[in-house]
């Protein structure tokens, strides 16, 4: 199976990457969302909106698979999720609070690391993805010595070099400088052109042309019993 | 950000295949492991000092010591990997690298098993090598410590692969601590029976090839299991987290 759908920006897909369908999900005896149906299609940025405690983290979690606390449907390429886990996960970014990046390996083993599990990639790849995000000359530090924005820059490196059509990013815009966000948000819509999808939620103003929203928590409904 | 010679965005079907994801994952849990080293030492120094202290505590006695002497290093044993288990999963699941391992695309239950695997060759493993040495020091005879070191290095896997799961369990906990001890303790027991009682019947001078091959039963239960019932823990976890 290898389809090879390269749109372009902003034109019209027949068939969504990811598909969500009657999505419930209740934590803390609280209903975060209830009856949320949404596609996502290549060649799009949506951006996850909503106040503090709306689901916007679980939301990800949820379409990443990290957290099963959910009811409704999960659709990949117009199948269950759960009967093509592994080809899911193959083709899924997923960027978390917790940037993955351990302390006490430098960022090139930790990229590295991160990028054995999914595809072969050059030493020199990675170094020029990490010279990519700023990082040149720091490749060989260990990571506990470098800022949190470093850090979260050693994360987002992955995002140079990553073939996955889909990104889950989680407050990717935490701890960047202005610059970084720039080159970030130049990158998203440089992703949904070359046929990504990205699902982003932040805090941050994000506008590109042709995004578009997905709005959470118009009051979280109380669970009763 | 300079995004020169990027990769497409196309759906791939191939990724790269469980054993070499094993061992990248074996590869940086050996590499963060030697980057920290009082924390590799930490279990082997706890094994020495309870062996030692018990001749000081209970009675220097040749005869006290050759019989109890299997015992203490197994109980020593038991109790140091025990006390390494927190940082199994603990490190990773709090700098998010635990969330990455669930997510790649091999079979989950596959990379906790090198990650086992490496747990065992930091702990179990200098155990095992450190064993002659502190048996010499009980006054075990030559025989009895060959076959205590059989039995540890046929037990100390099994003592990591069941603590996987108890580690993997309490991840989202505060205090995992005591729970894990309570969790996990009881699993241990038939082990530490089995890996005395060979030793025990070594002295005597019986044959402990059936002993041997139970323990080796243990091992390939923990072995084939042990994983599967990690993973799923693991997903419990994470989801709670």
């Amino acid at each position: 199976m290898r389809f090879a759908h390269r749109p372009e920006y902003g034109a019209p897909m027949s068939e969504p990457l990811l598909q969500a369908v009657n999505l419930q999900c209740e934590r803390d005896k609280r209903i975060l969302f209830r009856e949320l149906s949404f596609s996502i299609l290549p060649g799009t940025v949506t951006r996850v909106e909503g106040p503090n405690g709306s689901g916007k983290t679980t939301l990800l979690r949820i379409l990443a698979g990290l957290n099963d606390a959910w009811t409704g449907e999960l659709k990949w390429c117009g199948s269950p999720i759960d009967s093509q886990r592994e080809v899911f996960l193959r083709n899924m970014l997923y960027l978390g609070h917790r940037p993955g990046i351990k302390p006490l390996l430098t960022p090139l083993e930790n990229l590295r690391a991160l990028m054995a599990g999914r595809r072969p990639v050059s030493d020199k790849a990675l170094s020029q993805a990490l010279q990519g995000t700023g990082l040149a000359g720091f490749e060989n530090v260990p990571c506990r010595n470098l800022s949190a924005g470093q850090q979260r820059r050693v994360a987002l490196a992955r995002l140079l070099i990553a073939d996955e059509p889909l990104w889950l990013l989680d407050e990717v815009f935490t701890a960047i400088d202005s610059d970084g966000v720039k080159a970030l948000e130049a990158l998203l819509q440089q992703r949904a052109a070359e046929g990504g999808a990205v699902l982003v939620t932040t805090h941050h103003d994000l506008v590109l042309p042709g995004m578009h929203k997905l709005i959470l928590g118009a009051g979280g409904l109380l669970y009763e019993h | 950000m300079n995004t020169e010679a990027r990769p497409e965005a196309r759906l791939a079907s191939g990724s790269v295949g469980a054993l070499a994801a094993m061992k990248a994952v074996f590869a940086r849990d050996m590499k963060v492991a030697f980057r920290q080293r009082q924390d590799l030492l930490n279990p082997l120094l706890f094994f020495i000092m309870v062996v030692t202290l018990f001749p000081l505590g209970v009675s220097p006695e040749v005869s006290f010591l050759r019989e109890a002497g299997a015992g203490i290093l197994w109980v020593a044993a038991l109790l140091s990997v025990l006390l390494s288990l927190d940082h199994l999963f603990r490190h990773d699941f709090d700098d998010g690298t635990l969330e990455q391992l669930v997510l790649q695309p091999q079979p989950l239950f596959l990379l906790i098993l090198a990650k086992t695997l490496a747990h065992w060759m930091l702990t179990g493993l200098p155990l095992v090598l450190l064993t002659p040495v502190l048996g010499v020091m009980v006054h075990l005879d030559g025989n009895s410590i060959a076959v205590l070191c059989l039995t540890l290095l046929i037990g100390t896997p099994v003592l990591s692969l069941i603590g996987a799961i108890g580690a993997a369990l309490t991840l989202g906990l505060r205090s995992a601590g005591v729970l894990l001890s309570l969790l996990i303790i009881p699993l241990y027991i038939p082990v530490l029976i089995f890996g005395t009682g060979t030793v025990a019947a070594a002295a005597e001078g019986a044959a402990v090839g059936a002993y041997v091959a139970l323990m080796g039963a243990f091992l390939m239960l923990a072995l084939t299991l042990a994983p599967f019932a990690a993973a799923a823990a693991l997903k419990i976890s994470l989801s709670n987290g």
